[in-house]
């Protein structure tokens, strides 16, 4: 350990490096209070982006739309997720099936966009809100399992085996044993996956018909032209987006003692 | 998901201690994996099964299927402009990826290096973070700032450094930016993973035992960052190589990437069949990227064994 | 810690609750409705392409309410149309070529001229169209052609009168152009540059206009027929191909805009109503149509989207003062039918089709 982590080189770029990564933002922060539609021109501090943000119907119908799918898909994505985590890590020793449920993360969104819109156009079931939630569910659950699972790999099977040996039957257990304890696991992963939901653009805009979640809202309004609208759009979602991850973070926060080494990468 | 009173089926499963928490859990296992697999099989496996016979089909006016097998999308496909717009692709993709390793090598290493876990924690989260940010407003932020009227054109011309604005938007160069920008988190996070796993007293005791650097570089850190390397790539890759929203706001749709073709064929033009086949063939790539991966692990695990 | 736990998994059980009822209370059971009392026609229309307070007015007038849909293209029209259900719309709003493909196929009903008496009021010009000679199955909203947008005071010394300004453009326009990229549009420059037809399906002449469309891509800003006009306010463009309706929104936010029909012809498109098959609401969808033909409205659209309408008495209505500030408004009935009208192409579609795609990939 001699000179490690002194490189001052280092320390200058990490520095660059979050100034790439929070300037952009912050520059849609600032101007999101601008009273000018221009983005070299600052006329003052307003609030009138917000205030036409609460009045655009349009916008509005949208996020609600993407409140209902993200709620939906998560509550799917949660129940068949943690069943599967709970699968993979007791009771099969598939690698076949290991690597499968990675599968669904690992295919481009366009493919599985494309894939749905085909899908339910062949068996003719209407595209909209319901449509939109299964597809979200379908790489929803694979996320919601893998954050699952590191919770459950720390825990202490004995308790369980105690419970089963005083002759409780296994779903009880399960439900009074188990499930308490890896229920943080659980909601940091349905944060996750509710975060993501909201996020989702691509596979969204094939599988959603008429009905226009936020980021296809987001989509043809910056199609349309710059509105500093989007900006103040932006602040408020970072925001919201910051509060659900620390929460999910303090929520999946592995026990002190173990080194933290999971963390779980997303796609969009 | 409570009624496992009566399981679907254990034949086929000869549990050869028959105790009740054996059983119970056989039981139970299969109760666990199947709802999700069934999912999966209907909603990821035969819609792109679908989608691979429906490459064979034939496109009609106003986007019927003509159910007549053959090759024509196949040969349509290889016209030398739409390899093109693939190879493309894979260039804009590859460069994308290339340029986050590079940059988020360094980054990782800084990271993990830090003696204090409250630090790592905190710097991780601080990368972490924009990625959670919607990614059409993350790609909107590089318009606001490149555009001609933008925020740097007019940094630029304020300090006197340009008369003219640049026009730095609508280039292959501006959505190469875009894609890095948007997924750069996703190759800091398994290189952090990878290095923070290694023990230093490794590094020392093989320099202790007479390894030059560049040798402990090769058979001992290698060998050990090659799967988050590995994974950093996969997971920029992916993304990059189908984006659609990226080259079409930040390339002005004049530099078209496979999934704008993809849209273009399902959405626009209406012609199905030929946009399948179009999906078959960025499946491909995808598949020879994933054998390659595999290639690469597998090498990997042989020069740990081997040194 | 475990008890604020418990609080949390309860308050995302009510959240999830919650949103269940409110996705079964959500999914809106579309009843048939009866045609007694006032019913809710389902318009699919383009962004920014009907006067904002059309609803209310139709409303007031007869009753009946409109929801509104937007549409990117026609070719997303014709999608949407498609993939929905018999019914789901009423009243579709499609560019006279893909009305004529959309009647071909028999996915329109006909009209029933009895009860449109406002026909009357249109140009007799605007009757004998070939898409749809008598306005069997569609009625003109608005008429138009495509042209060249640009910035007066940015294009120095160069004359704009040609295609050629767009694809071969002099060195002060060069990276400061855009091309609209719907694929009846964007072939059009070079198609009409090298003297073809607007409607050609001949491969090698289409194969000319691809070559000649990707050479000029080099020269090109982008693509753009959404916000081509906010390009040339901004001055990010300085000439760009665009619709003469949507230039003047340019113009509008600065005189400097200026529209030109090229020397080499341009084309006539004329922008329709239809009711899609299955609409259970023919009562109220004639009554629209009657209500979009009264003088009184096509004067008001037409002074709110600031295209040109095909109703005479609407025309000469107009404000001397608008067609002042807005001359293509002022182009008379004779000369927009001098331009090449767009129609269908039937089976050469896919070729003019693998075209336009081509154009985009090179």
């Amino acid at each position: 350990m001699t000179n490690r982590g002194r490189n001052p080189l280092l320390v200058v770029y990490m520095g660059a490096l979050l100034a790439f990564l929070y300037l952009p933002i912050a520059i849609l922060i600032v101007l999101s209070f601008n009273d000018s539609k221009l983005a070299m021109v600052w006329r003052g501090f307003s609030l009138r982006w917000y205030e036409e943000l609460m009045h655009d119907g349009d916008m509005l119908t949208s996020i609600r739309n993407t409140l209902v799918i993200a709620l939906i898909a998560t509550l799917i994505s949660v129940v068949f997720g943690t069943l599967l985590a709970f699968g993979l890590e007791r009771h099969t020793r598939s690698a076949a099936l290991e690597n499968g449920v990675y599968l669904p993360l690992m295919i481009p969104d366009v493919v599985t966009g494309i894939g749905l819109l085909s899908f339910f156009t062949a068996i003719t079931f209407p595209l909209g809100t319901g449509s939109v939630i299964i597809a979200h569910s379908v790489w929803g659950i694979a996320f919601a399992a893998a954050i699952v699972r590191t919770r459950l790999r720390g825990f202490d099977r004995a308790v369980e085996e105690a419970s089963l040996d005083l002759g409780m039957r296994e779903v009880p257990t399960f439900l009074r044993i188990t499930l308490p304890i890896i229920w943080p696991g659980i909601v940091a992963a349905a944060l996750v996956v509710f975060t993501l939901s909201i996020d989702e653009f691509i596979i969204a805009y094939f599988t959603a018909g008429q009905t226009v979640t936020f980021p296809i809202q987001v989509y043809s309004m910056i199609r349309f032209g710059v509105t500093p609208e989007i900006n103040a759009v932006a602040t408020i979602m970072l925001l919201f987006s910051m509060v659900l991850i620390l929460t999910a973070y303090l929520f999946a926060r592995p026990r002190p003692g173990r080194r933290s080494a999971d963390a779980e990468e997303p796609t969009t | 998901m409570t009624a496992s009173k009566t399981p679907t089926s254990g034949a086929g499963q000869p549990a050869p201690e028959v105790g009740f928490t054996q059983r119970a859990r056989a039981r139970l296992g299969l109760l666990t994996v199947v709802p999700t697999l069934t999912w999966w099989v209907i909603f990821l496996v035969l819609p792109i099964g679908l989608v691979l016979v429906t490459a064979f089909f034939k496109g009609a006016p106003y986007g019927e299927i003509i159910y007549e097998p053959g090759f024509g999308n196949l040969v349509r496909a290889t016209d030398p402009l739409y390899l093109g717009v693939l190879w493309h692709s894979v260039v804009i993709a590859t460069i994308t990826t290339a340029i986050c390793l590079v940059l988020g090598y360094p980054a990782a290493y800084f990271i993990a290096t830090r003696p204090q876990a409250r630090t790592r924690t905190v710097l991780l989260m601080l990368v972490i973070l924009p990625f959670w940010t919607n990614f059409l407003i993350r790609t909107y932020a590089w318009i606001i700032l490149l555009n001609r009227e933008g925020v740097v054109n007019g940094i630029l011309k304020r300090i006197g450094l340009i008369d003219e604005p640049l026009s730095l938007l609508y280039n292959d160069a501006a959505v190469v930016l875009g894609l890095v920008y948007g997924y750069l988190p996703l190759m800091i996070l398994p290189l952090y993973a990878a290095i923070e796993r290694i023990n230093p007293q490794v590094l020392e005791a093989a320099a202790d035992l007479g390894a030059r650097p560049l040798r402990v570089l090769r058979t001992v850190v290698l060998p050990l960052i090659i799967p988050g390397v590995v994974a950093g790539v996969v997971f920029v890759f992916v993304p990059s190589l189908g984006n659609i929203p990226v080259p079409e706001l930040l390339g002005g749709g004049r530099s078209e990437m496979i999934g704008n073709l993809i849209n273009r064929q399902f959405l626009t033009t209406r012609d199905w069949p030929f946009g399948s086949m179009l999906v078959l063939l960025l499946l491909l790539i995808l598949m020879g990227l994933l054998v390659l991966q595999s290639l690469v692990l597998r090498r990997n695990r042989k020069v740990r064994i081997d040194d | 810690m475990n008890r604020n736990i418990r609080k949390l998994a309860v308050a995302t059980v009510i959240m999830l609750a919650l949103a269940i009822v409110a996705a079964c209370g959500g999914s809106d059971s579309a009843a048939p409705e009866q045609e007694t009392g006032p019913v809710t026609l389902h318009v699919l229309t383009f962004n920014d392409y009907i006067p904002e307070d059309l609803a209310a007015e139709f409303k007031k007038k007869t009753g009946n309410d409109l929801e509104i849909s937007y549409i990117t293209s026609n070719e997303d029209g014709i999608a949407k149309i498609t993939a929905a259900a018999p019914g789901t719309y009423d009243i579709v709003f499609l560019t006279s070529p893909f009305t004529q493909g959309l009647i071909a196929a028999g996915k329109v009903e006909p009209l029933d001229a009895s009860k449109i008496p406002n026909l009357a009021n249109l140009y007799p010009e605007a009757s004998e169209v070939a898409y749809d000679p008598g306005n069997a199955h569609s009625i003109p909203y608005s008429w138009g052609t495509t042209g060249i947008c640009y910035r007066e005071d940015l294009v120095g010394d160069t004359v704009i009168d040609s295609w050629a300004d767009l694809l071969t453009p002099d060195e002060a326009l060069k990276g400061k152009i855009t091309m609209l990229d719907e694929d009846r549009w964007l072939l059009e420059p070079a198609l009409k540059l090298l003297g073809f037809s607007l409607n050609t399906t001949d491969p090698a002449e289409l194969q000319q206009a691809v070559d000649l469309s990707i050479a000029a891509k080099a020269t090109l800003l982008g693509y753009d027929a959404e916000t081509f006009y906010s390009k040339l306010v901004s001055g990010e463009a300085v000439a760009v191909q665009g619709w003469d309706g949507w230039c003047n929104y340019g113009t509008a936010e600065d005189p400097r805009i200026k529209f030109v029909i090229p020397k080499e012809g341009s084309d006539l498109f004329v922008d329709t109503l239809v009711i899609p098959k299955g609409s259970t609401r023919m009562e109220a969808t004639h009554q629209f149509m009657n209500f979009i033909l009264e003088t009184q409205n096509g004067q008001w659209v037409a002074e709110n989207i600031l295209y040109k309408v095909p109703n005479k008495g609407a025309m000469d209505a107009l404000d001397p003062a608008l067609l002042e500030q807005f001359p293509n408004m002022a182009i008379p009935p004779n000369l927009l039918l001098q331009q090449e009208a767009l129609e269908d192409l039937g089976e050469g579609h896919a070729a003019f089709a693998e075209a336009a795609s081509k154009v985009k990939a090179g």
